[in-house]
């Protein structure tokens, strides 16, 4: 009767990952000229060529894809600090909080996305580079959930884990519920 | 906003104050009670409000990008406000699924549970009702009447499996496996880990069945900080809005 600890609905799936990742706020300079949105989700805008403004990442998408702005890749994006954070990540049991919550849905929405948008500043060596950084770091911080809750007996209950380890925590959930002690 | 340059530290300032206004939105407040509502074991109380609030928004948008489309405004505007729309659709559906997902699953359970009961909303109760009327008919017919008179119980294995259950209590056994077999009315399981972040700093969680003044098993949660818990010791403040699980 393994089925009725229902497992399957308490777990988000990637593409629901992505939808929360999507709500994050993003900076775009727009190439158009419009009105504010009144959103339900929200009030953004307005759009001025050239001028940045903020919206969430699917709106940016949005626009994006129609042509009708650029995205300003977020400062941790970059060669640079994604070097310096994994560098920190290995050196310390503890997660640097240079990385937002959802940094691997956020990259990765944006390499499908807006790839091209990415300078080389940000590329010094070529985006294979950001994106092999950003699975380096994920690595390292699954394995340290992995150390944590090697310690986990069962009955002190609770694992401190810092930061976005979705996916990766999600897994041990997934594995803890199935089979406990 | 405007004025600043790319490169420029984002103003943390700005961004919390910013966020915290984001945060407010009924769109936000029904991400978390769908996130909440997915991740615990059980099923939470409805949100009548937010709901009822949320639908409001939504027709009131439909109205509005219907008109926009037909006074024939900027294509690009009306997309992107449909968009908005379906996001919000998405959640709204999704928040209602997996509350019936819950109740097809444990629907006898939360049927006999008063509390439980008066968490669903209004119509919820009917589909809970019917479904589990349904649900009775169909077993009775087609298996529990061609059985021994001893083994038509829709809720136990025979008349005897009641004493069974009683005797793993006595011996203080928590084995929640063997209590779902012999018991076959599925329950949710509470004791299940879930992942769950808390605004404020708290303390005094108390972690475990031992007696409340052991200090020791006393758990304190830092804001903002993640962590991996067992659900029924925070299933009150799960209900008070205090933590989120994710």
């Amino acid at each position: 009767m393994a089925g009725q600890s229902n497992h399957e609905l308490s777990l988000f799936s990637a593409e629901e990952l992505e939808f929360i990742a999507e709500d994050e706020i993003i900076d775009i300079v727009p190439n158009l000229k419009m009105d504010p949105l009144c959103l339900v989700s929200g009030d953004f805008g307005p759009f001025t060529p050239q001028i940045v403004t903020q919206v969430p990442l699917w709106l940016a998408i949005a626009l994006r894809r129609r042509g009708k702005c650029s995205i300003v890749p977020p400062q941790w994006m970059s060669v640079e600090k994604l070097t310096q954070v994994l560098e920190e990540e290995r050196d310390s049991q503890e997660m640097s909080e240079h990385l937002p919550f959802h940094y691997v849905e956020i990259s990765r929405l944006l390499f499908d996305h807006a790839r091209d948008n990415i300078p080389d500043a940000y590329m010094l060596i070529s985006p294979v580079k950001v994106r092999s950084l950003i699975e380096d770091i994920r690595d390292v911080r699954f394995h340290k959930v992995e150390t944590d809750l090697e310690g986990f007996n069962g009955f002190t209950i609770a694992v401190k884990v810092i930061s976005s380890m979705f996916l990766a925590v999600q897994w041990f959930v997934k594995v803890w519920n199935v089979a406990p002690m | 906003m405007a004025s600043r340059s790319v490169e420029t530290e984002p103003s943390t300032q700005a961004e919390d104050d910013y966020n915290a206004m984001l945060s407010t939105t009924d769109v936000e407040l029904l991400k978390r009670a769908w996130r909440n509502e997915k991740a615990a074991p059980e099923i939470l109380p409805f949100q009548s409000d937010l709901i009822a609030r949320v639908r409001e928004q939504i027709e009131l948008m439909e109205e509005t990008v219907e008109e926009k489309s037909t006074l024939g405004t900027d294509p690009l505007s009306v997309s992107l406000y449909q968009m908005d729309l379906d996001r919000t659709l998405f959640l709204l559906r999704s928040y209602l699924r997996i509350r019936i997902l819950k109740i097809e699953k444990y629907m006898f359970h939360i049927q006999k549970t008063d509390e439980l009961w008066n968490r669903l909303s209004k119509d919820e109760k009917f589909f809970t009702e019917r479904c589990s009327d349904d649900l009775k008919k169909h077993l009775e017919e087609s298996v529990l009447s061609k059985l021994p008179e001893n083994y038509q119980s829709r809720e136990r294995q025979s008349i005897i499996s009641e004493e069974d259950d009683m005797r793993l209590d006595i011996f203080k056994f928590d084995l929640p496996e063997l209590k779902s077999i012999c018991n076959r009315v599925p329950e949710p399981r509470l004791d299940t880990f879930v992942l769950c972040r808390s605004k404020d700093y708290l303390t005094g969680i108390q972690l475990g069945d031992g007696p409340v003044d052991d200090r020791s098993k006393l758990f304190e949660m830092e804001a903002g900080v993640l962590y991996f818990i067992c659900y029924k010791s925070i299933k009150p403040l799960v209900e008070s809005g205090k933590i989120e699980l994710l």
